[in-house]
């Protein structure tokens, strides 16, 4: 039996930022996992690829900035970039559309605003946004689900695909649900999943990936790397406004359901808007930001140009940031009430 | 005596309406997808530039100092007029791709920055010498962005050079990659606030060597020795 020799306080290891960035890399594991068994071997193939190259960006940034290489690539949180950024992209994303996006991640969205902590916008994001607008073709070009493909391509092949060996076969491309719903004209909602094939296969796959985020989103709650403020006021908000509309004209509405089990929705209430840099940090603050990244992912994917909208939805709140946290600065203890500004 | 040396290197570089005075970023940023129309609107400023300070500075005993902006401001337009008619007669593609820039180019502040801020003030030729090298350092840096962005977006330099040289100039396109891909960003205005933030950025690392290289060479090595005195043992 050993004795505790050490003084109080007797608790764990402090979380230090290598620590927590691990656990939410671990965290999106689940996910990651869905991902691999509903669409083939791309997306990891995609995670892999990405962190090599963030590491890469990364230490080059580093060295550029002469600032010791290896405690900075220790802290896992370019890794954490690239796992988020490769688990958004399209599983046979080419290798340099990739490339360009952790170089706009890593390069300009994170090291050239001061390195992690020091960033206004989350970098996954913000690369996410700019292959999005550079490279529609590509950036929308989704697999559909094994299941319905029917053949599962195999590591080899997958990656002879992503590294542009042979070109992307026709069937490897499908819409997502949320670019049918999108697309759907003047079908009403019952038509569309009467008529559109494979719609029902798809929207299965991506309800497993959403519970599986939704299992490491749990995790992360459960460790307290999370609060439940974000997540939750997301979630409530695009319930609540999906189940008005959809209340309000169930045939040309998506249900909240399926807002809520698509597209990256579960990814970004869980993994991505909660990035302690670029979030709000008072619990107010966060309830107000969650809400209205919820609405405007319902206002983005229902009126605007692009069938989902987790990742602008996040940039334009993370711009809201600073005047949120200035607005819902908590009480001190002592202090009548809160010392709202910069007076003294 | 206005010293011409100073006014030509402020203009180029050191104070740049593009880099240091961010004045113009309007047109600057909107026009710049490629080396053609940045040349276009670049030629197009720097004559409106020099015509007005040259006229600026003509009538600036004769104009009351409470009425100098319209008055500045009637100058600049009625030299961008001039400039817009002259476009439409000979480049008449290129002023129809520019669209509305070359109108803009009245509000375009470094135009009027210049005008107030130094024609108002001196001699004729000291001020078209300010308009002329203003002029030429923000077409330098149209050029730079819009080859930047060009290059970037479609993987070109030069292109659709005829819209202002006439046809002898259609084969001057450069293809740097061949089947290049694209990359829209560039093209669009996101690409070019990203752009301008790098070219600002490159200037300031390189002011920044340049002043550490006179500091370095205005202060004498340390002599051999130190003049401290020793208390420690």
């Amino acid at each position: 039996m050993t004795l505790i020799h050490t003084s109080s306080p007797h608790t764990g290891r402090p979380g230090h930022v290598g620590g927590v960035m691990r656990q939410v890399i671990l965290a999106t594991l689940p996910g990651l996992a869905a991902l691999v068994w509903y669409f083939g071997w791309g997306p990891l193939v995609n995670v892999l690829w990405a962190s090599v190259l963030a590491l890469v960006f990364e230490a080059a940034v580093i060295k550029l900035r002469r600032r010791p290489v290896a405690f900075y690539l220790k802290d896992y949180s370019a890794v954490l970039t690239a796992v988020l950024l490769g688990l958004a992209l399209p599983p046979y994303t080419p290798w340099w559309v990739t490339l360009v996006g952790m170089f706009v991640a890593i390069v300009l969205a994170k090291q050239l605003y001061g390195g992690l902590g020091q960033n206004p916008f989350n970098p996954a994001m913000v690369g996410y946004a700019l292959l999005l607008i550079a490279f529609p073709v590509q950036m929308t070009q989704w697999a559909p689900p094994v299941s319905l493909s029917g053949d599962n391509p195999g590591l080899l092949a997958t990656l002879k695909v992503i590294f542009e060996l042979t070109p992307l076969p026709d069937a490897f491309t499908h819409a997502t649900p949320l670019d049918t719903f999108k697309n759907k004209g003047a079908l009403t909602q019952e038509e569309l999943w009467a008529q559109v094939a494979g719609l029902k296969d798809s929207f299965g796959a991506w309800q497993a990936v959403s519970l599986a985020y939704l299992l490491g989103g749990l995790y992360l709650l459960v460790r307290r790397i999370i609060t439940w403020h974000i997540p939750v006021a997301i979630l409530f908000a695009l319930f609540m406004v999906s189940g008005f509309f959809y209340g309000s004209d169930p045939s040309n509405f998506a249900p909240p359901l399926f807002h809520l089990t698509m597209g990256a929705t579960m990814l970004g209430a869980f993994f991505i808007a909660t990035d302690p840099a670029t979030a709000a940090t008072s619990n107010k603050g966060k309830l107000v930001y969650g809400f209205c990244i919820g609405l405007l992912i319902y206002i983005i994917r229902s009126w605007g140009n692009y069938p989902d909208a987790v990742a602008f939805a996040v940039l334009l709140m993370n711009l809201a940031v600073p005047f949120l946290d200035y607005y819902t600065r908590p009480r001190t203890y002592g202090h009548k009430k809160a010392n709202k500004g910069i007076r003294g | 005596m206005a010293d011409y040396r100073k006014i030509t290197l402020d203009g180029l570089w050191h104070n740049n309406p593009a880099l240091v005075q961010l004045l113009g970023l309007c047109p600057l940023l909107a026009v710049t997808g490629s080396v053609v129309n940045a040349l276009g609107l670049g030629i197009a400023t720097t004559l409106v530039l020099i015509a007005s300070n040259l006229c600026v500075s003509l009538v600036r005993n004769l104009v009351p100092s409470t009425v100098r902006l319209p008055a500045f401001v009637m100058i600049i337009a009625s030299f961008v007029t001039c400039v817009e008619l002259l476009m439409q007669a000979f480049t008449f593609d290129l002023y129809q791709i520019l669209g509305i820039f070359i109108p803009l180019i009245v509000t375009n502040c470094a135009i009027l920055g210049r005008a107030d801020a130094f024609a108002s003030k001196n001699p004729v030729l000291p001020a078209v010498l300010d308009g002329a090298m203003m002029g030429l350092g923000f077409s330098a840096v149209l050029l730079l962005l819009g080859g930047l962005r060009e290059a970037l977006g479609q993987g070109t330099l030069f292109a659709d050079m005829q819209l202002l040289f006439g046809p002898a100039a259609a084969h001057w396109k450069l293809t740097l990659v061949g089947d290049y891909q694209g990359f829209l960003f560039a093209i669009l205005p996101p690409g070019a606030f990203v752009g301008m933030g790098l070219i600002i950025a490159l200037k300031n690392v390189i002011d920044q060597r340049l002043d550490q290289r006179r500091a370095a060479r205005a202060t004498p090595a340390v002599a051999s020795g130190s003049k401290r005195v020793r208390v420690t043992g």
